[in-house]
């Protein structure tokens, strides 16, 4: 047992102190039928080597995206992490540290919140952002929450465009609620959400690039939420997308939060990710999650402290503004670093090659006959219409050894006319020769 | 836990001023935004190819992000030194009570960056990807076994997330029988925050019960409240005072026979892993965090992972998605069926696999038989230190045993002019990371202690003769030893209340800030 540092003897030791014979005496306050009378089915303990054979086995079982063609989106996208920021992230004193509860043993980590925080305010165009939460999906939900807290209204209105998943997920919050309105897929971006705005609506959820690949004009939307009184909650899913496109912030949001994870995060099936939200400086006092501050120590130099706790639920309990207290922090750790690495240049140059190689396979599908591409602007994933049932070509095309993408019915199941839709995604790790291969691969299965 | 609470510092309250111990290694570091540049990039990218169409459109950016870049020499130097500013599990004693501080082993670390696990997509084919969901799938069988539960929902993120799944559950099921009328549930006053805050975000009212004499929940107290408007409790056990709710199984008797359901706050989970199984308790719903019990690192405060194991009545109800095996062939639900009682989604995609794999490595390592003695080192580490420290400090539940964690109050600091935020700052200056302050509630000045299996015997007592010694001079008058602490860490006393009275939440260039003003 090499994690148990005491011996028999020191056991001993232990015990005598206390004053016992047995452990078991320290559990005396515990009902006997209960007291280790079930024998669990598991395993006893294993030499570090046959378990790294186990989870290795178990691994190989897993295609992973660098085993061949790539091209899976929606919501979680396969970048390269610089080697850097993998070995800073194992540092003990970023990895084995709590919570930076004791400001002046944790400059490491609260600086780095600061930096984080900084670095996603710049990238979403607005002042203030949060020390990140668990996920895209869950800051969206947060936003909703905190919309309706801010305008002291019910109305919720969200675009068609908007993840699936994202939108399920805020669903399961609002239960039925019938305030919460949620707009008809839509593919090619031609839904009009400002006709469902109205003076009980706390706020607007639209998502650019939205789910199926667009661009989206948020300034129309954000002019006419405000002139109703409203918010608008700006959602993104590819966070590279910020360094080609106009932000968030520049065209009217009033809260931006979204996925982080392309950012310094390997895919890992779906988490842990990193939450991203941001707003103006007027409305943080309703914002969730843990905010890092700068501030002065006793002599006077400049050091950083979680503020603003008072919204938060180990102050306020029943009173909090969420019930959050873990937030996602070593993967916002990874977050910095990398943007640190890329700085305005290299996530501009990052966001213009993944641009292009999704232009460039764009350009190719369209070729095949039958194969439509819906986008008229995209940024590194667009959407195509098959002449079929887009799961099976997938199917299919995994048989060879191409991951051609996510087929809209995986996430809008029973919808006949999305049946055909297949999203793809393109990113620097996205060779000429891959696009080759999944054109080629999918004349043959049409 | 919650350590932010005592006496406000000031830069006017300054009293000495001494050079920092080991200021040579832990030099201050400028932000990013002081010494990065625009120009430079630390991530070399292949030329754009001019002759590729642009489908950006009007949504091109025009104006600038104001992102500085460091090259990698300047990272690594920067993220280092600031890494030295911090306190962690590897480099030292860290008794935070309720956040189970225990070793960290890199195996974990080794197994979750391999391609199978760290390089897959959670929406590539379920045929691309049978290992991973068989991973989600072993690791159920483990929370399952160990808890004596018949169901786990794997997806919630951290325990609070978790918290959320099982009351949600708890709410939906009261829907199908009819029962949504009830309105309130019991949370002692010695729980949690995210317990409280958790009820009333599902628009629950909060009915707090007292705690008796011993710190434990007084079970007619709690048969006091139960009426037909009340949808369940929130117990943590064992309890955040450290001690084992010793009449759980009445409490839980008594909840299900008034309608209601028994969600278990599971963060002390460690001192009971592999020796006592909460479904033996009664309970309906509780979450694990697996980043305190099974040692997925807390990573500066995150991720985490707080899967819920739930009773046969609650099952039904678990969120998705959810595995499902037939024969080989593994499948994880996604999308609800028509008539599902199946809670929706509590985020996207699958959950923190990440986490899960961690914790799977570490829960083999062990085997249940290294778990079962982890817990039993555990809770004799809590006792030992509680023998040792209770003639100087008061233990106000001491005339039993505790569990894993042991629970000391103020009182022997009084008239010293120490308070337990001062004692824990003087401990900074020893070495050590402080305990959790002020929390629980219920006890004043509280000082929880959490060793974990993990401290040796030698740590042990190193610890007790420093907190014996600081006891010691705060009785002899030292105060300044105290209230000036602490001397030697990277930065002394910071003043919270000027953080939060007027924010900086972000860098701003010294032009801008002037402007500003």
């Amino acid at each position: 047992m090499r994690y148990l540092p005491n011996s028999d003897q020191d056991r001993q030791v232990m015990r005598d102190a206390i004053g016992i014979k047995s452990d078991d005496e320290l559990f005396v306050r515990v009902p006997k039928k209960v007291f280790d009378t079930a024998k669990p089915d598991l395993p006893d303990h294993q030499p570090e080597f046959a378990v790294e054979a186990h989870i290795r086995q178990l691994a190989r079982k897993n295609r992973a995206g660098g085993d061949g063609p790539f091209f899976v989106g929606a919501g979680a996208y396969r970048h390269h992490v610089p080697a850097s920021v993998d070995h800073l992230i194992q540092r003990s004193e970023f990895l084995t540290a709590y919570t930076p509860y004791q400001p002046e043993i944790s400059q490491g980590t609260l600086q780095m919140l600061f930096e984080f925080q900084t670095q996603v305010a710049n990238l979403t165009g607005m002042e203030v952002a949060n020390a990140s939460l668990y996920d895209g999906s869950t800051a969206a939900m947060e936003a909703v929450l905190m919309a309706r807290r801010l305008k002291k209204r019910d109305g919720v209105v969200v675009s068609g465009g908007l993840h699936p998943q994202y939108r399920d997920t805020i669903a399961t919050y609002l239960g039925k609620d019938p305030a919460f309105k949620c707009m008809d897929a839509d593919p090619q971006a031609q839904e009009d959400i400002i006709a469902q705005i109205d003076d009980s609506t706390a706020c607007v959820v639209v998502q650019s690039p939205d789910f199926y690949g667009n661009l989206r004009d948020l300034r129309p939307i954000a002019e006419a939420a405000h002139e109703k009184g409203a918010l608008l909650i700006a959602v993104f899913t590819e966070v590279v997308s910020l360094g080609a496109i106009e932000s968030p912030g520049a065209q009217g949001a009033d809260i931006v939060v979204g996925e982080g994870q392309s950012i310094g995060n390997p895919l890992t099936f779906g988490g842990p990710y990193v939450g991203l939200m941001a707003t103006h400086p007027n409305l943080v006092r309703q914002m969730p999650g843990r905010v890092c501050g700068e501030t002065v120590d006793a002599e006077g130099n400049r050091g950083f402290v979680l503020t603003l706790s008072t919204r938060e639920q180990h102050i306020r309990r029943d009173k909090a503004t969420s019930n959050i207290c873990t937030n996602s922090g070593l993967c916002a750790l990874a977050f910095s670093i990398h943007m640190s690495l890329l700085g305005e240049k290299g996530i501009e140059h990052l966001a213009l090659l993944n641009h292009q190689q999704a232009v460039k396979t764009a350009d190719a599908l369209s070729k095949i006959d039958g194969v439509e591409v819906l986008n008229s602007y995209f940024f590194n994933e667009f959407t195509v219409k098959l002449p079929k049932a887009a799961a099976p070509i997938v199917e299919a095309l995994a048989e060879k050894n191409i991951l051609a993408g996510v087929p809209v019915s995986r996430l809008e199941p029973g919808k006949k006319e999305l049946e055909n839709l297949l999203v793809i995604a393109a990113t620097e790790l996205t060779s000429d020769a891959d696009i080759d291969a999944l054109t080629n691969a999918l004349k043959e299965v049409i | 836990m919650l350590n932010n609470q005592g006496r406000p510092t000031g830069v006017d309250n300054v009293t000495s001023s001494s050079a920092v111990n080991g200021a040579a290694l832990l030099p201050s570091e400028p932000l990013i935004f002081e010494i990065g540049t625009k120009e430079k990039s630390g991530v070399d990218l292949p030329a754009l190819d001019q002759n590729v169409g642009s489908k950006l459109g009007k949504f091109a950016r025009k104006s600038d992000i104001d992102l500085p870049a460091l090259t990698e020499p300047q990272a690594m130097r920067h993220y280092v030194r600031i890494s030295r500013l911090n306190y962690s599990i590897d480099a030292g004693f860290y008794p935070l009570g309720s956040c189970t501080m225990k070793h960290n082993p890199r195996l974990n670390e080794k197994m979750a960056r391999l391609p199978g696990i760290a390089d897959i997509h959670p929406l590539q084919p379920q045929s691309t990807v049978q290992g991973a969901i068989e991973l989600m799938e072993e690791l159920a069988h483990w929370l399952m076994e160990l808890t004596g539960t018949k169901a786990v929902s794997m997806t919630p993120k951290a325990g609070a997330h978790g918290e959320m799944c099982g009351m949600m559950a708890i709410k939906a099921a009261h829907e199908a029988n009819g029962q949504s009328h009830r309105n309130i549930v019991l949370v002692p006053e010695s729980a949690h925050g995210t317990n409280p805050a958790t009820a009333a975000f599902l628009g629950y009212k909060v009915k707090p019960i007292k705690a008796r004499e011993d710190g434990t929940v007084d079970v007619q107290a709690v048969k006091d409240a139960l009426d037909e408007n009340v949808a369940g409790i929130m117990l943590t056990n064992p309890n955040t005072c450290g001690l084992f709710e010793p009449d759980v199984i009445e409490i839980a008797d008594a909840v299900h026979e008034a309608g209601a359901y028994f969600y278990c706050d599971g963060a002390n989970f460690n001192a009971i892993m592999g020796v006592i199984r909460p479904g033996d308790l009664g309970i309906d719903a509780m979450h694990i965090n697996l980043h305190k019990t099974f040692s997925t690192p807390h990573g500066g405060g995150g991720p985490g992972a707080g899967p819920v194991v739930l009773s046969d009545a609650l099952a039904p109800f678990a969120p998705l998605p959810y595995a499902k095996r037939d024969g080989d062939k593994l499948t994880l639900v996604e999308n609800k069926g028509e008539g599902s009682d199946h809670l929706g989604r509590l985020s996207a995609f699958h959950g923190q696999m990440g986490m899960y794999v961690r914790a799977l490595t570490y829960m083999l390592s062990h085997g249940v038989d290294g778990l079962g003695r982890a817990a039993r080192d555990a809770v004799l580490n809590a006792n030992y230190l509680k023998a040792k420290l209770s003639d100087l400090y008061n233990a106000p539940y001491g005339d039993q045993p505790c569990m894993h964690e042991v629970l000391f109050d103020d009182s022997t600091l009084k008239g010293t002019g120490v308070s337990t935020l001062d004692l824990a700052k003087a401990m900074i200056d020893e070495g050590y990371h402080p305990m959790t302050m002020y929390f629980p509630l219920v006890v004043h000045g509280a000082m929880l202690i959490e060793p974990t299996e993990s401290e040796s015997l030698h740590t042990l007592d190193q610890f007790i003769g420093t907190m014996r010694e600081l006891m010691e001079d705060a009785k002899a008058g030292n105060v300044e030893r105290f209230t000036n602490a602490p001397m030697k860490a990277p930065m002394r006393r910071l003043d919270e209340t000027r953080a939060a009275r007027s924010p900086i939440l972000k860098w701003e260039a010294p032009t801008q800030q002037k402007a500003a003003e």
